[in-house]
């Protein structure tokens, strides 16, 4: 099953595409990380896999062919938005039984004892924790679901470090214990490599990169040579290309098997930098990743 | 992975969730709307209460007064006439309806957009058509019955200006149909105010700030309240015609008791005259404007004019409420629709 899968998506605010001929196949079982410049429409295309916004064009299904916003997508579906949105004035404990009473399945017991662990206390009110408990508890209220699928949009972005820590490896637990398959948007980069197993990058408003980061990090080499020779690496695919004064460093789409020119030497290239490259690089492309399977069956 | 999710899939109970469930959820949520309205409601019912025990009494005592042309009546007449005369036109007690729509029809959703917890609401099991007619109707519910309930005391208050027998007697006389109190009593009451909370409703749903869609909803309400008052009202059936002016019953007697004058006309050999051409005729009058004992209404019937007056009939009372009630009925329904319709195809 693909817990995401759209085919020429896009959203259109007034003459402003924020997201345009999006296709994409996410398969289950992944923690996904969207990464994308501000502005590159990643919140645009969260809220259009949760139901709060609707496609201006393709199609968009969550769960293996379920349109978002559709009873069934909303049971599997958990979505924590930017700035972990919560009743304020609710206490932890009244935001619980309000979760509990808007959602077919709701395992308070397992919640309760998250927020106990995160000594979180059930009768202060929401809008008294810190930033770092806020994002706990409406993590925690968002897991107590049960989903399929949990989507986060920048939960981490206006934390401190040791709160990003707690709530990633809270993620990650989760992702691992209950097998939940998780897509989150971030733009602060260094976090993902020990997070996420599958990247999207998004880049004005098209889908720039997609594919399981082991064999993204399979298919790169960073390839660096004496300077005037960087034209001896076109005959891969150049992704980006960083001349220094006697080195040239080009970052190229090529297996560990493939050959290198003499006098250059091959690197490993790691998640971040690859990320950036693709960022600073907005017209170069990878778009591996399997074919999408439901949307077949949906017609 | 895939295993997992072919066996969650069939588990899943897909019975749409039980409407109660969203009782609590609007009491917990709403509770400090709720209980402030209640509170204002009913603190406003026992100020009623007090001041129409004393009404009423000051009623009885001058209707029961005879003989009726008695000075000594006469002084009993006034003194009801000049009890609680802020409350006696109305006007006053028109901002209730207003007030407590609006303050529970506003922030409804308009609260939910300010502070962006509308993406918490929406994405939870329940779905937001669900979610936003379970609020909009419990909260309906609500202001309908508190309204009502309010609406009963304001009735029994403003009793004694309707009683039967007013008529004959020599009050002040008020038209049931006309100005401040038509609004104020029967089905019009709760009807005004699900009308100005479907207003709060919608308002909050495009404007999206809580004290903008609050004062945009008050703006709202008062123009529809002076449409209904000024040119509505009187049209919701034609008015009766006639040129009869009850005139040999008594000076006391007003001509048409509690029917409401909607407008007089004069006609002369089956012509309309202007106001003006009847006002230089009185001028030039050989008994003069300000002579004593001169009745102009009199002198132009002598002088073969008619008068022609276009009234409601005070007897239409129901009918007008149920007319009033039903547009408005009409009108917040259609709100709601929009509303929610609203909610439905907003992406954010």
């Amino acid at each position: 099953m693909n817990v995401v899968e759209a085919s020429g998506l896009g959203r259109r605010y007034g003459r402003m595409w924020a997201l345009r001929d999006c296709s994409l196949a996410i398969p289950a079982g992944h923690v996904v990380a969207l990464i994308g410049p501000n502005g590159a429409g990643k919140s645009t295309l969260l809220n259009l896999l949760v139901g709060l916004g609707a496609p201006s064009a393709g199609r968009v299904s969550v769960l293996g062919g379920l349109v978002p916003g559709s009873p069934g997508a909303l049971d599997g579906v958990a979505f924590v938005a930017q700035d972990t949105p919560i009743y304020k004035s609710l206490s932890v404990e009244d935001m619980l039984h309000l979760t509990q009473n808007l959602n077919r399945r709701f395992d308070r017991a397992s919640a309760e004892t998250r927020l106990a662990n995160l000594e979180i206390p059930l009768a202060r009110k929401a809008g008294q924790l810190s930033g770092g408990q806020q994002a706990q508890l409406a993590l925690s209220l968002a897991l107590g679901r049960h989903p399929q699928l949990l989507v986060l949009d920048e939960p981490v972005a206006m934390l401190d470090p040791i709160a990003r820590h707690d709530f990633m490896a809270a993620v990650l637990t989760a992702a691992a214990d209950d097998g939940v398959s998780v897509l989150l948007s971030s733009h602060v980069l260094s976090e993902l490599e020990r997070v996420a197993d599958y990247l999207i990058l998004l880049s004005r408003g098209r889908v720039q990169v997609a594919g399981e980061v082991d064999e993204l990090l399979a298919g790169h080499r960073v390839l660096s040579g004496p300077a005037g020779e960087a034209d001896i690496c076109s005959e891969w695919p150049v992704v980006h290309e960083r001349r220094g004064q006697a080195q040239t460093h080009v970052l190229v789409r090529a297996g560990a098997e493939d050959p290198v020119p003499p006098r250059w030497e091959a690197h490993r290239v790691g998640l971040e930098e690859l990320a950036l490259a693709y960022l600073r690089e907005p017209e170069a492309a990878a778009l591996p990743g399997p074919a999408p399977t439901s949307m077949q069956e949906m017609r | 992975m895939s295993t997992l999710a072919a066996s969650a899939r069939p588990r899943r109970d897909m019975r749409p969730l039980p409407w109660r469930r969203m009782a609590w959820v609007i009491w917990r949520q709403h509770r400090l709307a709720l209980i402030g309205v209640l509170a204002t409601l009913s603190a406003l019912s026992l100020g009623l209460w007090l001041l129409g025990l004393h009404l009423h009494n000051v009623y009885a005592a001058a209707a029961a007064c005879r003989p009726e042309s008695s000075s000594f009546c006469a002084g009993l007449a006034n003194r009801f006439s000049g009890t609680d005369r802020l409350l006696a036109d109305g006007y006053l007690l028109q901002v209730v309806p207003a007030l407590v729509g609006a303050f529970m029809g506003a922030p409804l959703l308009a609260r939910e957009f300010e502070s962006r917890t509308f993406r918490y609401a929406w994405t939870q099991g329940l779905g937001r058509s669900r979610w936003t007619v379970a609020k909009l109707v419990g909260l309906a519910a609500v202001v309908v019955l508190a309204s009502a309930a309010f609406g009963a005391v304001l009735s029994w208050y403003y009793h004694p200006y309707f009683a039967a027998g007013n008529e004959n007697l020599a009050f002040y006389e008020k038209s049931p149909l006309s100005g401040g109190l038509f609004d104020l009593r029967g089905i019009a009451l709760p009807a005004w105010t699900l009308a100005a909370f479907a207003v709060g409703g919608l308002a909050g749903t495009l404007i999206r700030r809580i004290v903008p869609a609050i004062l945009a909803t008050l703006a709202v309400y008062a123009g529809l309240a002076f449409a209904a008052g000024l040119f509505l009202r009187e049209r919701y059936m034609t008015p009766a015609l006639t040129s009869h002016l009850q005139l040999l019953e008594g000076p006391q007697t007003k001509p048409f008791g509690t029917d409401w004058i909607i407008s007089q006309t004069y006609a002369r050999g089956g012509h309309t005259v202007a106001a003006t051409t009847v006002e230089r005729f009185l001028r030039g009058a050989p008994e003069g404007n300000l002579g004593k004992g001169f009745d102009p209404t009199q002198y132009l019937i002598q002088h073969g004019y008619t008068i022609w007056t276009r009234y409601q009939p005070a007897g239409r009372f129901w009918t007008f409420q149920w007319i009033e009630g039903g547009w408005l009925l009409a009108l917040s329904a259609l709100l709601l629709c929009g509303t929610v319709w609203l909610v439905r195809r907003r992406a954010t």
